[in-house]
């Protein structure tokens, strides 16, 4: 029996873990550092993060979760939390941490990179890209001229076993509140659940399974934003894409465009740093850094533009403000009230 | 060095206050444990203290906010779909580890060693890797069979590790007296063999219950809708911590009444042997002509439970595709997984020795609720804790051991503490206090008599308590995203990057070394055993060992 050995080893093992971990982060002592939470996509903020450090000679720390579990880790965190800039897909969980005044005023000058309209309105965060809601189909199980040209219409017995739904995706919550502002709570209730019967047993827990299960033929049509489809060309190649994309008519409550923004956190002891950092995203290079990768949203600062898809310019996505969208609370109680949630 | 297992002497006259004594026995040994109660104490303290944050959260929002959340049809829903999987699971999982680890350690099944770490292996295999490899061959898979089938493969190890555990300990003499007595065979191995390993097929149950109340990525994949999913949703879209919480509580219920109905179950019996002389090594049965269907039984168990997951990720592997993401170290993901497993699984193994041996040795009522309230942890979301550890460092240690290797490894040890604390268990209600009284009375001194009785007795269930705990960190997603050390990555969050971003093909290694490093903790279960002396003495006595013993 090797037992004292054993356990000889596992406290000294321990012991030095410990004070490994006392000891906090390899020290850095000539150079700042910040700790960045993105709910991004990964090559977009690694890119983003990589430019940035090359640049600034500031090392970004990131860690990447569901930016959901962020805004409650963030929160149980509180005065502590090791986060200094906080990066979404979605305005709903800035607007969150903003709402619960965690966020610090991002300076003028970076908010001037971005149109207004793509800002939080008291400034507490900046817009960095924009993404837009389209119908993706099957191209085998569905012809482009019987596509709906209304979210409206996807209520109709017509569509039952064929469209997907993903009532727990954060980006669908933003067509809800289109809807709900459009044709009010009662109706939009009655169309979510219309929605929800149509569905089926094609309810899915995001939009990546909506684009991949409508690509494989297991449903006809979904609503995802149009980087999904994109996103899963570049990684599967244009050979395997058995699907394609489609606009609803213009200014259609189902056509909506969602800002990816970031902040920065009131307990961060890195203020300057993280300023910097946001500067940057929104500066021409990280906006062509976004122009040009892989996760195909569009920039909407600094006058960058992308290519390969429809030009920004040429969308006619319903009016809805991000204001208007706000943290997307009033979205959640329908799709609760619908058992969505 | 102070001895945990002191020879029971007589109560000292010292007074310590004393609870009614169930037995003259346990009232005179009771008191004289402050060692063992300490150890106890503080584990449970660290295994409670999420339950605390989760109590603290959901009635911090208010009943009027909670109730029109948890009294809604959904609720209902969602709370039959949980039971009812949670039953039929529990049954096929307790049905299939009992058979295997019976066929595995008591028959001539050739190959058995092979077999005896194929059959764990399942174990360490990302529940979402499974998922995922049966939705690549059926496109449709999905709903409640399916959520069945995909969880009963994965867990049924959970008892077929501990009944495997106790087969290998039990003695056969029961079984030949039975048998001497005109019994049957089927109903040998119902009254005797299954009775005597009754604790651990039990334990392993309630392990099966509190796991897949627990589960989430398979069940997401599959688009089956459990309060666990419904947990998350709440999480990722509610921002509420507290509506998360709130449903949090209603797994913990029903986490207290399974445990509620293992203990009805369970009884009041010990199972150690009282006869003279040593235990022998029972002798395996020969399969005779039943060898072809239960080689081929076991083998489908096999094909089920490992070949689907690995032909996926060998599949993805090969047919390729491009990625957009920068490529990661996979030795350093590697490396990481298997040293924060390694600790977790030595840190909940150790922790869970002065409970065990408390709750075996003097069993009364309060070491019981202590040890049953350990159990819970298990039904708890691996965000729920993993939250719960964020809080109770941020607001009370400033921020110290957050997101370091320290935290996450505890945080591993709670979260999966109640599988070493039932593996420990069943080991140490198995290990006759006699052996060690011999000791005591030969003169050794007691700390030796831990190491050199107590613990080589217990320790296939120590190893097994290890293995568990091993598997489970090494795949564990939720928590580890959450408190990982910033700037390191494991397999799992590796594994999970590269998902989300339809990289198929570039996850598929990371699933696929995971399931590698699953394989080694198991392997080694599987070698300890044959290590065992009494296997190795005996070995040669009762003639020559099945010619599949030199395969490995």
């Amino acid at each position: 029996m090797r037992a004292p050995v054993l356990m000889a080893a596992l406290a000294s093992t321990l012991t030095a873990t410990l004070l490994i971990a006392a000891g906090g982060a390899p020290a850095s002592a000539s150079s700042t550092s910040i700790t960045l939470y993105s709910g991004q996509h990964v090559q977009t903020t690694q890119a983003l993060v990589a430019a940035f450090e090359k640049k600034t000679g500031i090392t970004v720390n990131t860690r990447y979760d569901d930016e959901d579990t962020f805004v409650d880790q963030i929160q149980t965190e509180g005065k502590n939390s090791p986060a200094d800039v906080f990066f979404t897909e979605n305005s709903p969980p800035l607007e969150e941490l903003a709402t619960k005044g965690l966020l610090s005023s991002v300076a003028p000058s970076t908010l001037a990179h971005t149109p207004a309209k793509y800002d939080a309105t008291d400034g507490k965060w900046v817009g960095v890209s924009a993404r837009v809601s389209v119908i993706v189909y099957n191209t085998s199980l569905i012809k482009a001229s019987q596509l709906p040209t209304s979210a409206m219409q996807l209520a109709d017995p017509q569509w039952k076993g064929k469209i997907a739904l993903a009532g727990a995706e954060t980006d669908f919550q933003p067509i809800v509140t289109s809807v709900a502002r459009a044709h009010g709570d009662a109706a939009a209730l009655t169309w979510l659940e219309a929605l929800k019967a149509n569905a089926g047993s094609h309810i899915y827990p995001d939009n990546e399974t909506i684009a991949d299960e409508v690509n494989r033929g297991q449903v006809a049509l979904g609503i995802v934003n149009q980087y999904y489809w994109y996103r899963e060309r570049s990684e599967v190649g244009a050979s395997n894409m058995h699907s394609k994309i489609a606009y609803f008519a213009p200014h259609d409550v189902g056509y909506v465009l969602d800002v990816s923004g970031a902040g920065i956190l009131k307990s961060s002891s890195h203020q300057a740093a993280d300023q910097k950092f946001l500067a940057f995203l929104t500066s021409k290079q990280g906006q062509e850094i976004i122009g040009h990768s892989q996760s195909w949203e569009y920039p909407i600062a600094s006058g960058v533009t992308r290519t390969g898809e429809t030009p920004f310019d040429q969308l006619q996505p319903n009016s809805i403000t991000i204001a208007q969208l706000g943290t997307g609370a009033e979205a959640i109680k329908l799709l609760q009230e619908a058992q969505l949630l | 060095m102070t001895s945990v297992m002191e020879h029971p002497a007589p109560a000292s006259p010292s007074g310590a206050p004393t609870a009614p004594a169930r037995s003259p026995n346990d009232g005179a040994r009771a008191p004289r444990r402050p060692l063992l109660i300490l150890g106890a104490g503080l584990a449970t303290i660290a295994v409670i203290l999420p339950l605390v944050f989760l109590l603290v959260q959901a009635f911090g929002v208010g009943w009027h906010t909670l109730q029109p959340l948890l009294f809604r049809s959904l609720t209902a829903q969602l709370l039959w779909n949980t039971v009812s999987l949670t039953v039929v699971v529990i049954v096929i999982c307790a049905v299939v580890g009992t058979v295997t680890a019976w066929f595995v350690e008591r028959t001539r099944i050739p190959g058995r060693k092979i077999w005896a770490v194929l059959v764990v292996i399942p174990l360490g295999i990302p529940d979402f890797v499974t998922s995922f490899g049966w939705r690549a061959i059926f496109p449709s898979f999905g709903g409640f069979w399916a959520a069945v089938l995909v969880m009963s493969v994965a867990v049924y190890p959970l008892v077929y590790l501990p009944v495997a555990a106790s087969l290998r300990n039990a003695d056969p003499a029961q079984e030949e007296v039975a048998r001497s007595l005109g019994l049957g065979r089927l109903e040998t191995f119902w009254r005797v063999t299954v009775g005597q390993a009754r604790l651990a097929i039990l334990g392993g149950a309630v392990l099966v219950g509190l796991v897949v109340l627990a589960e989430y990525g398979a069940f997401e994949i599959l688009g089956f809708r459990t309060l666990t999913t419904e947990i998350y949703t709440e999480f990722n879209v509610g921002f509420s911590t507290s509506a998360g919480c709130a449903f949090s509580l209603i797994l913990v219920v029903l986490g207290v009444a399974l445990l509620a109905g293992e203990g009805a179950l369970r009884g009041g019996g010990r199972g150690a042997r009282v006869g003279p002389g040593v235990a022998r090594q029972p002798r395996p049965f020969p399969l005779g002509r039943a060898r072809p269907a239960v080689l081929s039984g076991v083998g489908l168990l096999v094909a089920v439970s490992l070949g689907v997951p690995v032909g996926a990720v060998i599949y993805l592997m090969v047919s390729g595709g491009g990625s957009t993401l920068p490529p990661a170290s996979l030795i350093g993901a590697a490396g990481n997984t298997f040293m924060y497993s390694a600790f977790a699984g030595l840190l909940a193994t150790v922790a869970a020795l002065p409970i065990a041996l408390l709750s075996i040795r003097y069993p009364r009522r309060e070491v019981r609720l202590l040890e049953r309230s350990n159990m819970l942890i298990l039904g708890v979301p691996g965000l729920v804790i993993a939250l719960a550890f964020t809080y109770f460092t941020e607001h009370y240690l400033a921020g110290f051991l957050y997101q370091t290797p320290v935290l996450l490894v505890v945080t591993y040890a709670v979260m999966f503490f109640p599988l070493a604390v039932v593996s420990v268990r069943a080991a140490v209600a198995r290990s006759p206090i006699g052996l060690e009284e011999v000791g005591h009375s030969l003169g050794v001194p007691r700390h030796k008599v831990f190491w050199r009785v107590t613990l080589p007795l217990i320790g296939p269930g120590l190893a097994a308590a290890f293995c568990l705990v091993f598997l489970e960190s090494a795949t564990e997603l939720t928590a580890t995203l959450v408190l990982h050390p910033t700037n390191v990555e494991t397999l799992a969050t590796q594994f999970w990057s590269y998902q989300s971003e339809f990289s198929y093909s570039q996850a598929a290694p990371y699933a696929g070394v995971l399931m590698l490093i699953a394989a080694v903790p198991s392997y080694v279960l599987g070698r300890w055993f044959d290590r065992l002396p009494a296997r190795s003495v005996v070995a040669q006595a009762p003639g020559p060992a099945p010619g599949t013993m030199v395969v490995l």
